[in-house]
């Protein structure tokens, strides 16, 4: 059988056609596929504007930006834009805008820019910023901490909490990899029987709610062991580093067996530097931020205070 | 649709088979390396050399058996969809080869250093995934619209002519347009420029096939208004037409400065693959089904109805709380106060999401929901097979008498 279409029956000799379709009154090109056929509708005006008119555009582009390929070089385009100036043009103008403040804090008297409440308008809500991108994920929204990490809003501090103090473990870190870091390391005293470490666990369990006794065997052992770092009576305050071990803030837990686990392993957590990260000025300032951070726990932040709100909650639970 | 379109049937016996377990023994392998970290950090083609070399192995099978079938065919033309077929069998093999051109550590082991480096790396991974949008996404989905759309509504395709350019446009703008995913990175400015145009131009071939898809219902519009089946493929039709808008309109730098790394992706990606590839689907499955199992119809037609309506909430839910949630994420990220600090904080951006993303789970949900009714119903239809012969069937071309 012949495969032709203008050989089929009835079928036009020249184009093959053989019907007209009712609704657009146009003819069929003559196939047919497994009962498919198609329409010999002429090209659609609109679809050849179209296409003119994206060529068009695209032509522009091409004239305007760089576009093609020449051997080695390119087109360069008649605004002759370089992706990278722009980005570095825009870059340095919103580093302009924010020099007129944040140059405040290159070489701060922290007492005296926290009187202008202008400058506290613009760079303590920057500083949340900072805050909230560096640092929230350790310290929690609104600073209040978590298991392994210090709370940041209460009065009690390892290494101070004035601002200048802070600027300093911001620069350096604790632990870190900068070779100045504050080294804050609670030894392991596995050496310990494991009678006196769980006396001594106990001890420390009951000292935040002065339930401690101080005649035990316990509190010798505390009074040798522990108190050149964690300061008589375990009250800390001596800025190396050690947490007192009386207030009602920890970082790890103090309960016997938490206290336990510091005991058998030692502890030795890590606070990153900033100062490569982080302009001088942006450390200042965060600084100052942190040694603001109200002592409830609960941060005034003007933007969104629903969403504070909440967050902060749940940090400091 | 092949063998309909081309009166003709499969090449060999085997093979297909080859093809249909290879391909998913690869599926197999590929999910594997992804659960077991045997990756190699390519999007859209992380499975690991082994499993490639494999893929080839079972795509250029494919391949073969394809084209022999079609040089068998009884009709003196090859069909529109036949066209897109080939395209997407050729194109992807193609795209995965190279992509993948890779040195295995030693022959023991899984890992394999890519041969590309540095920026070319980049661009061939864009050009492979998006072409793998047109090709894997599209072409197939579109041969599969050129089959369904007409039979269903029993309609001639609306322009022969219409379909040819449509066909050419998008395989040759296609190809340009993989730059327009590194927008503003190191690749050269003019590469980008390129992209966007190309992607601009693209548009007018991806309207052309979805105009014509639709123009195709002249006539037949009282069959979208009764039949559920129909008015999926309808509104995959019209999908397409939104999703390849959108997709040239994100294609423009400035544009896409403020969608790329958003949620305004991955709602246009789901319009492509909700709206239009997976409505499609719907469409040819609930076509096929009845047909293969003897039946006029499925074997809860107001399950199909049901199904219909899952689906376009489900994907507009999706689509319109993603979008609002890349918009969002865009703005906040780009804003800055008058003192030239940031305005937000990254975390802030990620508060803001909570009803966007809660949305785009009633979203999926719906249209979860609605998959799973469609799975039901082919079981239950599959269950009661009747032994219908459908009248358009006819026999395989005459072969001359022997
Ligand atoms: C990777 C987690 C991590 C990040 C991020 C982090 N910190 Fe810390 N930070 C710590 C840990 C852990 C300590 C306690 C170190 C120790 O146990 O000795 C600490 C301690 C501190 C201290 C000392 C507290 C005191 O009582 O003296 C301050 C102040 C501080 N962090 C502020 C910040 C600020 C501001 C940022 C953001 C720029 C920040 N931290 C980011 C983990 C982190
Ligand atoms: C060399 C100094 C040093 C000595 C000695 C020392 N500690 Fe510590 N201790 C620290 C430091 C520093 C930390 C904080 C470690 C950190 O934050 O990573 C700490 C932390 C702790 C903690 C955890 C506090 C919390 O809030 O979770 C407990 C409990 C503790 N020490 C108990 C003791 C006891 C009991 C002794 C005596 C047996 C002792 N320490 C001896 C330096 C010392
Ligand atoms: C004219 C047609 C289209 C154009 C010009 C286009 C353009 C784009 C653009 C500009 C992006 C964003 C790139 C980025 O910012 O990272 C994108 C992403 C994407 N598009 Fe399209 N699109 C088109 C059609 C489609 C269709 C029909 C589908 C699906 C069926 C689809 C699937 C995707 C996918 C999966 C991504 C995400 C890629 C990734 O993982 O980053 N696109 N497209
Ligand atoms: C119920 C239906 C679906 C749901 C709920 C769903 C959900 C998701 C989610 C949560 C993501 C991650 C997005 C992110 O990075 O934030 C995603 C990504 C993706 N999905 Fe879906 N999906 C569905 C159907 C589909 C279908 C049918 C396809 C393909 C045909 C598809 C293709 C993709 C692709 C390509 C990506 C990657 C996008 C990118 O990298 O930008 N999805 N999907």
């Amino acid at each position: 059988m012949s495969t032709d279409p203008k050989k089929l029956p009835g079928a036009d000799p020249h184009t093959g056609n053989r019907e007209i379709d009712p609704v657009t009154g146009y003819d069929t090109t003559g196939h047919d596929w497994g009962g498919i056929k198609e329409l010999n509708t002429p090209f659609p005006k609109v679809a050849l504007v179209a296409l003119a008119l994206t060529v068009a555009y695209s032509v522009i582009a091409w004239v305007l930006l760089p576009a093609w390929p020449l051997g080695r070089d390119y087109t360069r385009g008649i605004l002759g834009l370089d992706q990278q100036e722009v980005a570095e043009e825009r870059l340095r103008d919103l580093a302009t805008l924010r020099a007129d403040w944040l140059g405040r804090f290159e070489d701060p008297d922290f007492t005296a820019l926290s009187n202008d409440p202008e400058l506290m308008g613009l760079a303590m809500p920057a500083a949340d910023r900072l805050y909230q991108d560096n640092c929230s994920a350790c310290h929690g929204r609104a600073g209040g901490g978590g298991p392994g990490y210090p709370v940041l809003h209460d009065t009690y501090w390892l290494w101070g909490g004035a601002p200048d103090d802070i600027a300093v473990t911001l620069q350096v870190g604790i632990n870190a990899a900068h070779p100045d870091t504050r080294w804050a390391q609670m030894p392991a005293f596995d050496w310990m029987e494991d009678g006196q470490l769980s006396a001594l666990s106990g001890y420390v369990a009951a000292m935040p709610s002065d339930e401690a006794d101080p005649d035990s065997e316990a509190a010798t052992l505390f009074t040798e062991n522990c108190v050149a770092c964690h300061g008589e009576g375990g009250a800390g305050g001596l800025m190396n580093g050690a947490p007192s071990l009386v207030d009602d803030t920890v970082i790890y837990g103090q309960d016997e067996e938490s206290v336990m686990v510091s005991l058998r392993n030692g502890r030795q957590g890590v606070m990153p530097y900033w100062s490569e990260r982080m302009s001088d000025a942006e450390i200042n300032a965060l600084s100052l931020y942190v040694s603001r951070l109200p002592d409830d726990g609960a941060v005034d932040r003007t933007e969104t205070p629903q969403a504070s709100e909440g967050s902060a909650a749940e940090a400091t639970q | 649709m092949l063998q309909r379109t081309s009166r003709a049937r499969l090449a060999d016996a085997v093979s297909p088979w080859f093809v249909l377990i290879g391909f998913n023994l690869f599926c197999v392998w590929a999910a594997t390396g992804y659960v077991m970290g045997q990756t190699q950090s390519k999007e859209y083609a992380e499975p690991e050399w082994y499993a490639d070399l494999w893929l080839v192995l079972v795509w250029v099978t494919y391949f073969v058996v394809y084209i022999r079938t079609l040089a068998r065919r009884a009709e003196p033309h090859i069909y529109v969809a036949n066209w897109y077929y080939m395209a997407f069998i050729l194109v992807v093999a193609m795209l995965h080869i190279v992509n993948n051109l890779a040195l295995p550590v030693t022959w023991g082991s899984g890992e394999s250093f890519t041969i590309w480096s540095g920026v070319q790396d980049a661009m061939i991974q864009w050009w492979y995934g998006h072409n793998a949008v047109a090709f894997f996404l599209t072409a197939g989905f579109l041969g599969m619209l050129y089959y369904f759309l007409p039979v269903r509504a029993q309609r001639p395709i609306w322009s022969y002519r219409l379909s040819i350019l449509s066909f050419w446009g998008i395989v040759f703008f296609y190809m340009w347009a993989g730059s327009h995913h590194l927008h503003y990175t190191a690749l050269p400015y003019w590469v980008q420029t390129l992209g966007m145009t190309f992607s601009v131009m693209l548009l007018v071939p991806s309207w052309a096939s979805a105009g014509n898809a639709i123009a195709t219902l002249n006539g037949a519009w009282h069959k979208v208004r009764d039949d559920a089946v129909l008015r999926f493929m309808f509104v995959a039709a019209v999908f397409y037409g939104l999703s390849t808008f959108e997709g040239s309109f994100l294609a423009i730098r400035p544009v896409n400065s403020l969608s790329h790394y958003t949620d305004w992706t991955v709602g246009h990606v789901h319009s492509g693959t909700l709206g239009w590839v997976a409505m499609i689907v719907f469409g040819a499955i609930y076509s096929m089904v009845p047909k293969l199992w003897g039946r006029n119809d499925m074997a809860w037609p107001k399950a199909v109805e049901w199904h219909f309506w899952l689906a376009i909430a489900g994907t507009l839910i999706y689509v319109v709380s993603l979008w609002n949630a890349g918009i969002t994420q865009g703005l906040m990220w780009r804003a800055y106060d008058e003192g030239g600090a940031l305005s937000y904080s990254f975390i802030e951006s990620v508060e803001a999401m909570l009803p966007y993303y809660a949305a785009r789970t009633l979203g999926g949900g719906l249209f979860l929901a609605g998959a799973l009714l469609c799975a039901l119903n082919c079981r239950a239809t599959m269950r009661a097979a009747g032994n219908r012969v459908d009248e358009a069937d006819r026999p395989l071309a005459t072969q001359p008498a022997e």
